[in-house]
């Protein structure tokens, strides 16, 4: 699982694609993410990493990072290649 | 900064100088080369798209409103926030969709933000719509088109026997027809409510000319401007590509008379058909400026700073003169504009 | 260091033309209490979902109504519309600010009887009046408004056998503008049917036509409508005192008038468009006093059957998120533990929803579905709230009208209602159904009880 090369995402939230000119809007959760994909990090250790920095339980997280992983890969964001 | 010139603030939207255009851009660039205001122009969007928001020779600042089916009370919301950075004088609505929201919180923007317009009210911008134009003409001294909305087919079927063809079949929002038979009528009548659903609109048909006024209205019964204008090229969205500046008595004449019966408030636009027979019958009035307002000024009236003046409490004096023969031609150009401009625009809502 | 408070990641492509969300902050509002009672606790206490009505707004919105129409004309007289919420409690709210009842079936009339309304202030209105049904309005010497010749015959029999007479009035259907017409019930003015029962029921000995009734629509947008109702009604009342000497001692407007919640399809907020409760009384009130039957003898009375307009801002429905998931098309949907089951009047209303605790300012569209296992059971087709999670709470708003009595048992029972006096008080006006509630209606024949041997 690794994020596109050469996303961009601005310290609001605003994500460029530049692959397909396409942009999106994400939160503060979302932003992390996506940094923990670009750091090359697996879809465990990011489990890991967003437990020790949120109050939430591991279930929902579990869910709504898979659900969020969909969405990236819906738009295309992810490297097909890479995964 | 050429002095004598008084400085306000005008809030204006129909930013959307597109291939169908709104009329904000226009409005701005009247207001921009007024002789006696000294603008700073605030420029209000709905999309993030809408090309005035990177015009920023035109456009001071911009800000985002939220879409008028979110309701008056978030416009209400949206519109503190922006005066709490702003101090907005004047606000000119230009879209059709926004106007009811508009006029019915007007005197809350005057008396609680201190931010003026100049409308209509609300019972004067209904009784111009479509399915009532026929009345508001009865009761002004104009003619308009004879016109039913109709329910279902029976009523349709009724509906025909008061009509000599052609008729024009019209649908709720868009489209129309000419029929010349009960035939071809009904089958209009299938394609057009299949299409866009029911009521469907019966309607008289004038064979003839089409020809336009732009027209502000002080709401005491003096018209201060008015430009007529005819269309030399229409694009394939049925909009003027080009457009000339005529003389025509009799439609000044019933363009002033209309709008001294009214009473109206504001800016509108008249689309009138002059018949082969020379009668000018009142296709409808829309209630803003229209696109093609520039020229007015071009012509020699500045109705968008006369505007400005009125909502401010002031009395310009009525425009009775323009110069005629003068054309306006569109164009479009490609603004080039950074990613972090709409990145602004679309995360924080404000340029 | 402390955790960070967790809100669900969430990703939204920026398409042109779909708006933006600046300035949509009310659709994010979070509305924690209602009259200052916290939904949390309501929902604790009451269960989810749970419906909750404000005894407060009721009594303003009827006091609001009443003004509109008492400022303009001398005598205003309100008869609570039973379809639109029959619950007791409710009932007797408005009974308590002096209305009358106004019923459609002889179970609303016994309802109104046991709500302690006398029987003479009873509106018995509708098509379906049973013979025992007039019998009983009659005895109780109620209001009979007429629908259909067949009632004309079917009262005269009765009367003749009971020896009584009754007060009536007739139902008139009319063009007032507004399409569709309302031409199922009562008599057509136009093509001549009203006058034609007018003149039957005049044959009557033992019937007294004191009224003539209308009821042009629901969810009346144009209060100019109501002007043309009244003036026609005016037109056939003077038309009656010319023919017959006869003075119609009141005009039933009825209802129809419009509340705050926005029709499906309508582009603008329902609140921003509709008439107020003035525009409704200017246009009625102002037609009947410049009319020449007004002017010629005592001025009729007035009565109201105005049901939705009043009780709607009232009625609260709470309830919970039970699932979130994606859909084919990656569209998120949001499963309430409320559906069309609860809230009927979801079928033509977008109804407002909003979340009852605090969220960024990040929001996404979604489908919102009900529990039901039914396709049919879409509660929002489309909708922008915040970043939900199971178990987040709702409140959704102007439920008062039809909901209570169009609800269904349908797979789920029917929850509690509770009501919130005026000084704060909540009170269980509905108890919440059980299994045993809906079994002790049904029998088992014998030889499909349990234990009786197998069936054959």
């Amino acid at each position: 699982m690794k994020i596109s090369q050469n996303i961009a995402i601005s310290e609001n939230g605003f994500l460029f694609n530049p692959a397909t000119g396409d942009s999106f809007s994400t939160n503060a959760c979302g932003k992390e993410i996506i940094r923990l994909l670009q750091e090359g990090q697996s879809q465990a250790q990011i489990l890991e990493a967003l437990q020790r920095e949120f109050e939430v339980d591991q279930a929902s997280l579990e869910k709504d990072l898979a659900d969020f992983l969909y969405m990236l890969g819906n738009y295309r964001l992810l490297d097909a290649n890479a995964q | 900064m050429s002095s004598g010139r008084t400085p306000c603030t005008v809030a204006v939207s129909g930013l959307n100088n597109i291939d169908s255009p709104g009329p904000g851009m226009p409005v701005i660039r009247a207001l921009r080369e007024s002789s006696n205001l000294e603008v700073r122009i605030v420029g209000l969007s709905y999309d993030s798209l809408e090309p005035g928001l990177y015009m920023h020779d035109l456009v001071d600042k911009s800000y985002q409103i939220p879409l008028p089916s979110a309701g008056t009370e978030a416009l209400l919301e949206r519109l503190k926030y922006i005066q709490s950075i702003e101090q907005i004088d004047v606000l000119i609505p230009n879209f059709d969709a926004e106007l009811h929201n508009f006029i019915r919180i007007a005197p809350l923007l005057r008396d609680s933000l201190r931010i003026k317009t100049f409308l209509p009210d609300l019972a004067d911008f209904d009784a111009r719509h479509k399915a009532v134009l026929f009345e508001y003409g009865q009761q002004h001294g104009v003619l308009v088109p004879k016109s039913h909305t109709v329910f279902t087919l029976m009523e349709f079927h009724r509906a025909l026997e008061a009509y000599t063809y052609p008729v024009v079949v019209k649908g709720k929002y868009y489209d129309a027809q000419i029929a010349y038979s009960a035939d071809e009528a009904v089958s209009a009548f299938y394609k057009i409510s299949a299409k866009w659903g029911l009521p469907v609109l019966l309607q008289e048909h004038v064979r003839g000319t089409e020809v336009n006024v732009t027209v502000l209205g002080d709401g005491t019964g003096s018209c201060i401007g008015a430009v007529p204008m005819r269309k030399l090229y229409i694009t394939d969205k049925g909009k003027a590509w080009a457009g000339v500046s005529i003389e025509d008595e009799a439609l000044m004449q019933l363009s002033r008379t209309l709008i001294e019966s009214s009473r109206w408030k504001g800016p509108c636009e008249l689309e009138f058909m002059r018949s082969e027979e020379g009668e000018y019958y009142l296709m409808e009035m829309n209630p803003r400026f229209p696109a093609w307002v520039y020229l007015a000024f071009g012509c020699g009236q500045n109705h968008p700073e006369a505007l400005v003046q009125m909502a401010m409490g002031h009395r310009p004096e009525p425009m009775t003169k323009y110069r005629v023969g003068h054309m306006f031609i569109r164009y479009s150009q490609d603004l080039i504009v950074p990613m972090e401009e709409f990145e602004k625009i679309s995360t924080l809502g404000e340029l | 260091m402390p955790l960070k408070t967790y809100e669900r990641p969430y990703l939204r492509k920026l398409n042109a033309g779909l708006g933006n969300k600046f300035g949509t902050r009310n659709s994010q509002v979070p509305v924690t209490e209602i009259d200052g009672v916290p939904v949390a606790k309501l929902m604790e206490e009451y269960g989810s979902p749970c419906f909750v009505l404000s005894e407060q707004t009721i009594r303003q919105t009827y006091r609001n109504a009443v003004r509109a129409f008492s400022t303009r004309y001398p005598k205003v007289q309100m008869a609570w519309s039973y379809k639109t919420n029959y619950l007791n409690a409710v009932c007797r709210i408005f009974h308590d600010e002096g209305s009358w009842a106004e019923v459609v079936s002889i179970f609303e009339y016994r309802k109104a009887l046991a709500n302690g309304v006398p029987g003479t202030q009873i509106l018995f209105n509708g098509p379906d009046k049973s013979e025992d049904d007039l019998r009983t309005a009659v005895q109780h010497g109620s209001l009979i408004h007429i629908d259909h010749l067949d009632e004309v015959y079917l009262l005269s029999e009765i009367l003749a056998s009971e020896g009584l007479k009754a007060r009536v009035a007739l139902r008139i259907n009319m063009d007032t503008g507004v399409y569709p017409l309302w031409d199922r019930f009562g008599f057509n003015y136009e093509n001549g049917s009203a006058w034609t029962a007018v003149t039957k029921v005049m044959a009557q000995p033992r019937m007294e036509l004191v009224g003539l009734h209308c009821h042009i629509g629901t969810y009346m947008l144009s209060a100019q409508a109501y002007a043309v109702a009244s003036h026609k009604l005016c037109d056939l009342a003077d038309e009656i005192r010319k023919q017959y000497q006869r003075r119609i001692e009141y005009l039933d407007l009825g209802g129809g008038f419009a509340s705050g919640n926005t029709l499906k399809g309508s582009y603008l907020q329902g609140s921003d468009v509709i008439p107020t409760m003035d525009d409704y009384a200017e246009a009625i009130t102002s037609t009947i006093l410049q009319h020449p039957f007004a002017m010629s003898g005592e001025i009729p009375t007035l009565y109201l059957e105005s049901g939705r307009a009043l009780i709607d801002d009232a009625g609260y429905l709470l309830g919970s998120v039970l699932a979130l998931k994606r859909l084919g098309d990656g569209r998120r949907a949001t499963i309430m533990d409320f559906g069309v089951n609860l809230l009927f009047t979801s079928f033509w209303y977008e109804h407002r929803i909003s979340p009852a605790q605090e969220y960024s300012s990040h929001h996404e569209d979604m489908v919102l579905y009900g529990p039901l296992c039914m396709n049919i059971d879409v509660v929002r087709e489309n909708v922008s709230l915040p970043l939900l999670k199971r178990g987040d709470r709702v409140v959704v708003h102007r439920v008062g009208a039809y909901n209570m009595t169009q609800w269904m048992q349908f797979i789920q029972m029917r929850p509690n209602v509770v009501l919130i006096d005026r000084q704060g008080q909540v009170h269980l006006i509905r108890r919440r159904e059980t299994v045993d509630t809906l079994n002790e209606m049904e029998l088992t024949p014998l030889h499909l009880e349990l234990g009786q041997g197998k069936p054959a």
